[in-house]
């Protein structure tokens, strides 16, 4: 069965289906990660004085900083992928959606070297009110990038290379949805770098 | 994104992508910089949220097209941008009545 306006746009939204979902998604994932940001504003205005900026300092600014730079790069090589399937060019497609992999993938092993740093000095999320908004937070986007990993692996994989060769309009139009969660998880990234570990 | 899908139009997106690459790169450099600066935490807010929220426009504009979106996208994002400031500002308004509640380190004057 064909899915309906997966290609062509809808007279009455002036959009494909699957953009209109996924811009809806991203709607309540703002208001999901909205509300976390407002319980650390919360937390923070009720903390003793000098209280998370303590804790604050036990993060490392420099592992951050790159893994800041690699969730950048992975966004341009991402929009990068879907530019390619614009040019009708598969292989470079094939190419940049690597580079994103390999990104998402360096990302998740910074992050694990800074998990497991700030476990081996007895700091978890119960240590404090900053150490459990901070993994809330941090723990909350690292399943976001693991969910883009999935479906990036999917799109990556010749599993789903059939429909480039069938419908490649519809493979481009899936790829740009993608390309939108994968934007909304760096640019949550991008607010989370400076509240969590500078502020 | 536009309706314009020829070779040479994303050509010119691939160059704009490029630089707002660039843009972002220098940015987040910038943030790190001016967490060194010596000045109040309101003022390191301010500024540290300044710079978030301009690498934020250039990804949603630029790599997410909001720049050259439909009107109903940005009608849908403008809602949820009205109920994100006020879910935000809710611990705002509790936190300046705090009255009967035991913060000793939090002035109600």
């Amino acid at each position: 069965m064909e899915i309906p306006y997966s290609i062509e746009e809808r007279e009455d939204t002036g959009l494909i289906n699957s953009k209109l979902g996924i811009w809806i998604f991203l709607a309540s994932e703002i208001m999901l990660f909205g509300g976390l940001f407002s319980a650390y504003i919360f937390l923070r205005l009720a903390a003793p004085p000098g209280d998370f900026e303590y804790w604050a300092s036990k993060l490392s600014v420099p592992m951050a900083t790159v893994n800041t730079m690699v969730l950048i790069s992975s966004s341009v090589s991402m929009v990068m992928a879907w530019a390619s399937l614009k040019l009708k060019d598969f292989s470079k497609f094939k190419m940049y959606m690597g580079i994103t992999l390999l990104c998402s993938a360096l990302f998740m092993v910074i992050k694990y070297f800074e998990y497991t740093s700030k476990f081996s000095h007895d700091i978890f999320p119960s240590s404090s009110t900053f150490m459990a908004i901070y993994f809330t937070l941090t723990g909350l986007h690292g399943l976001h990038i693991l969910g883009g990993v999935v479906v990036m692996l999917y799109f990556y994989l010749p599993i789903s290379h059939q429909l480039w060769h069938d419908q490649p309009e519809h493979f481009t139009n899936r790829v740009e949805a993608l390309g939108l969660y994968w934007h909304f998880v760096d640019l949550v990234w991008i607010f989370l770098f400076p509240v969590l570990y500078l502020l | 994104m536009s309706s314009d899908n020829s070779k040479e139009a994303i050509q010119e997106h691939i160059r704009v992508y490029m630089m707002v690459f660039g843009a972002l790169a220098v940015l987040t450099v910038i943030t790190v910089l001016a967490s060194f600066l010596k000045v109040s935490t309101s003022e390191a807010i301010f500024l540290a949220l300044i710079i978030a929220s301009v690498k934020a426009s250039l990804v949603a504009g630029y790599f997410m097209h909001l720049i050259s979106e439909k009107s109903m996208i940005i009608s849908i994002l403008l809602l949820t941008v009205f109920f994100f400031f006020i879910m935000i500002f809710l611990p705002l308004i509790s936190y300046i009545d705090s009255a009967g509640v035991h913060m000793p380190w939090v002035s109600t004057k």
